[in-house]
């Protein structure tokens, strides 16, 4: 069956959603934090009355709208791409991931876009509590916009709350509340706007260190890192818990993920966490029963990675080969045996839909076992792992290989994003600790680390999706849809095409993006003017 | 409330809401034709900043509700969008281009170091205006013109043109749709320049432009209507959902549909009186109220001719019984039930929007604005 996949379709396809995603993902997390940010700073000015407090919200709310423009202009991209580029899937799953997508623009788009043209036209024009209240709602939009798509993407990577209709050949809602209080789905929401906080917190307190370094605007400087380094250091506990609460979750309903994640090839009970690793050799490639890989250099954390998952630490972690070649001790189901119960419930709706109108026994007979637990339970579930099926058992496991993500990816994304969270975090007590000793200014070092630090957030921020999107491979529905048979059928060479023309306008936009930016903080609070 | 009724209600109950969103976009395009304009009607750099900021306060409404018209339609009628996006590729990106690079224009023009220059991002500006309105406008005519697609049993859709909707570009009756709401973009842009700027020079150019614009406007109108009427149309046997090909079907559903025709003329004639009190009067600063709600009247009544009386709304010229009505391409009716509640929040938000808008568009736009130091200035 795989031979019939036209694999450069499906990279490019892959490649051009990867792009656009991540670099929509370089302007939405400092969009969901700073938002906060700036309530919080006119807050303060509404209180105090004081107009320094305008003048520094006005400074972040100017920087706000540069990168809001350039994360909108970036947003829309990602819904049409659902369509032009993954149509199967928007099909396949368009009953449930559609709904999402429609509230975040009843609910969030339009609260957002409404009352953010209050917050920088309506200075004056209407009264200074409205005007705060749209700022509060600003953010509050920018924020429940994430909520809606973190939901879809959560339903991706743990499908609940639907059944498989095989009249429609679609999944189908059957709980909205399972799709929008799934765990999945909750701790990603957190998790993920979490780290936006974190990001625009390091954003605001790099920027204002260079004030400081350089010994501009002072006060302005450093009450704009008393806020941000609150914020961030609160938003940074709340990071830190639920990345723990999603990485159990992972381990629960995403094993293989977790497994490369850590690069687990061979399960164990008492399983240590690698602090820090680097690869030595590369895994075979295809992937087989005898493939290992080892580290040049490792630092474990004895049986932490138990602990992390299953909290005990006697409890035994599924490796790579387990839960390829499956583990009877541990009840694990090979995926040989997925692929070949997938391949079943994959014929029996092929039969259902040849026996429509031509054997109404035998249609009903195989409808009957679409609404049978049971068998829902026992063979659709692998549905998607039907599409690896081969008659001939050698190659049969060859391809139940082909079902592990790039493990050095996933591995070392996970790595720098868990290290950076650490960093940042203390970033922001160190910061606080100064501050509060009146030692900030002279201390150059901490001045530059925070400087330094804003790359390594939104680098640690795109790590972070890299884990849940590479991860996951090569699934788009976690066992029910690969990602290969989700493209839609159009020529390789109009995917190329459009991949470059989006690979062009991103880099203009980023090059014009980051000179602006640059230019406005040169300029600084005062003489960031309106010209 | 909602899951009480049947399934087709819902689905007519959903095509109701998304061609409201389709007729909304279509007048709020009055931002996309504003942007062709400003050279036209802006002489100097004062009067095109202008121009420009009284659109950049809007333009977000616009692209937002074509998110949410592109969002709905996923969510209602998933089979549109997975054979419509992933078939007519190449219309869908042009539109997609257009859109992205005006959601920086603004924003980016006057910023100072911006790389390529505020001439760049007014160009962009351009690109969007032309291109957004002309190809959203040709992709609707589809809606009543077919394209070439099959559907095949798993529900899985191939366009069977290699040209992937650049095709539908090349359709003179779909043409006529694309320059009509062009024409109309520019007509309402100019009525709402005369709405929401206080300067005499831009008034008295944009009323002057007006008669210019409205005259290709109504050829290109016209001639798509009379000849949609004239058409044979995409009929569906409700009992046996078969596609079958009835000569003067729309004209038909107009008739079968009396409410829809009269929202129709009424639509018509409101554009007609926004323009024409404009033309006439010298002082007319409301013509785009009248325009406006008739441009969404119409717009309206059209999108529900296209999908209502047993009507395939996204026909299939390549294979008849691939067509989609609202019926076969519609989620479940759990999805539309659940979805049909969140909709009950539309009125909240049009009432927060239209509340907001007062608040802002108060005071109309003057030079002083443009020089005060306490508001963002694109």
């Amino acid at each position: 069956m795989l031979e019939n996949i036209d694999l450069s379709l499906v990279n490019w396809s892959r490649a051009q959603f990867a792009l656009t995603a991540m670099f929509h993902w370089l302007f939405v997390p400092l969009t969901l934090g700073l938002s906060f940010i700036i309530a919080f700073m006119e807050t303060i000015y509404l209180k105090t009355g004081n107009p320094e407090w305008k003048r520094i919200t006005k400074f972040w709310m100017k920087l706000f709208g540069i990168n809001f423009a350039i994360g909108v202009a970036t947003g829309i991209i990602l819904e049409f791409e659902f369509g032009t580029n993954w149509s199967n899937y928007s099909w396949f799953v368009g009953d449930i991931f559609g709904a999402p997508l429609a509230i975040e623009g009843i609910m969030a788009f339009f609260m957002e876009s409404t009352f953010i043209a209050v917050m920088f036209f309506g200075w004056g024009k209407v009264s200074k509590k409205f005007h705060l209240t749209a700022t509060w709602l600003t953010a509050a939009g920018a924020n429940l916009s994430a909520l809606w798509i973190l939901v879809a993407n959560g339903w991706m990577q743990n499908p609940v709350g639907m059944k498989f209709n095989p009249e429609t050949a679609r999944n189908e809602m059957e709980s909205f509340w399972d799709v929008f209080l799934s765990p999945t789905a909750v701790t990603k929401f957190l998790h993920t706007t979490t780290s936006g906080y974190v990001l625009a917190a390091l954003f605001v307190v790099g920027i204002s260190s260079w004030f400081l370094l350089k010994k501009r605007h002072v006060l302005f400087a450093k009450r704009s890192i008393v806020i941000a380094a609150i914020f961030g250091l609160v938003s940074s506990v709340m990071l830190v818990a639920s990345g723990d609460g999603s990485a159990r979750d992972v381990a629960k309903t995403q094993p293989m993920k977790f497994a490369a994640m850590e690069s687990l090839y061979e399960g164990q009970t008492q399983a240590p966490l690698i602090a820090i690793g680097l690869f030595g050799k590369e895994h075979d490639d295809p992937m087989n029963r005898d493939s290992d890989q080892e580290f040049l250099v490792k630092i474990e954390i004895p049986n932490m990675l138990s602990y992390l998952a299953f909290l005990k630490v006697d409890a035994f972690v599924p490796g790579i080969k387990d839960l390829v070649l499956g583990n009877e001790q541990h009840n694990i189901m090979s995926y040989k045996e997925k692929i070949i119960r997938g391949y079943e419930a994959q014929q029996t709706l092929k039969a259902f839909k040849e026996a429509k109108g031509v054997d109404e026994e035998k249609y009903n007979e195989l409808k009957a076992r679409f609404d049978d637990e049971e068998w829902i339970e026992n063979y659709f579930r692998y549905f998607g792992y039907g599409n690896y099926y081969d008659p001939n058992p050698e190659q049969l496991e060859l391809n139940a290989f082909k079902i592990v993500p790039p493990i050095s990816l996933s591995f070392y994304a996970f790595h720098i994003m868990v290290i950076l969270g650490g960093h940042f975090m203390l970033l922001f007590m160190v910061v606080l600790w100064l501050i509060y000793r009146k030692k900030l200014e002279s201390n150059k070092v901490v001045l530059y680390t925070a400087l330094w630090t804003i790359p390594l957030a939104y680098i640690a921020s795109q790590a972070g999706w890299i884990v849940a999107e590479v991860g996951r491979q090569p699934w788009v529905i976690q066992d029910l849809m690969p990602t290969m048979t989700a493209v839609s059928k159009i020529d390789t060479s109009s995917v190329m095409i459009t991949f470059w023309l989006f690979t062009i306008t991103f880099v203009a936009l980023a090059i014009a993006e980051v000179k602006i930016m640059v230019k406005q903080i040169k300029n600084g609070p005062k003489e960031g003017g309106h010209n | 409330m909602f899951g009480e009724l049947s399934h087709l209600a819902l689905q007519q109950y959903w095509w109701i809401i998304v061609s409201l969103l389709g007729a909304l976009l279509v007048f709020l395009m009055f931002v996309q034709g504003g942007q062709t304009l400003i050279y036209t009607i802006g002489k100097n750099d004062m009067q095109r900043t202008m121009l420009v900021n009284t659109l950049g306060r809007k333009w977000e409404f616009t692209f937002t509700t074509l998110v949410t018209f592109g969002g709905a339609f996923f969510a209602s009628f998933p089979l549109f969008y997975s054979t419509s996006f992933g078939g007519a590729y190449w219309v869908w990106m042009a539109i997609l281009f257009a859109f992205v690079l005006q959601a920086i224009a603004y924003e980016f023009r006057s910023r100072p170091n911006n790389v390529f220059g505020a001439r760049t991002y007014e160009t962009f500006l351009l690109i969007n205006g032309l291109f957004g309105t002309v190809l959203i406008g040709t992709a609707v005519a589809t809606f009543f013109t077919g394209s070439a697609f099959s559907v095949n049993e798993m529900n899985q859709s191939q366009w069977e043109l290699k040209s992937h909707g650049l095709e539908a570009a090349l359709n003179l009756h779909n043409l006529s749709l694309g320059l009509a709401v062009f024409f109309l973009a520019r007509v309402l842009g100019l009525l709402y320049f005369m709405n929401s700027i206080k300067e005499e020079e831009i008034f008295a150019r944009s009323r002057k432009h007006l008669i210019f614009n409205a005259i290709p406007f109504l050829v290109f109108f016209l001639t798509f209507v009379i000849w949609l009427m004239l058409r044979d149309g995409f009929a569906v046997n409700p009992e046996t959902q078969e596609v079958y090909m009835e000569s003067f079907k729309y004209f038909n559903n107009l008739m079968a549909m009396p409410l829809v025709l009269i929202l129709f003329l009424i639509g018509v004639v409101g554009v007609l009186l926004g323009l024409g009190a404009s033309i006439i009067k010298a002082d007319c600063t409301k013509g785009i109220w009248a325009a406006g709600a008739g441009t969404v009247l119409t717009v309206f009544s059209l999108l529900l001719v296209a999908g209502f009386n047993n009507t395939s709304f996204y026909p299939s010229t390549f294979d008849l019984q691939s067509s989609l009505t609202i019926q076969n391409s519609s989620s479940s009716h759990f999805t539309l039930t659940a979805m049909s509640y969140v909709s009950l929040m539309v009125p909240f938000v049009f009432a927060y929007i239209w509340y907001v808008w007062k608040a802002m568009n108060n005071k109309p736009i003057n030079e002083d604005e443009m020089q005060s130091d306490d508001i963002h200035v694109y």
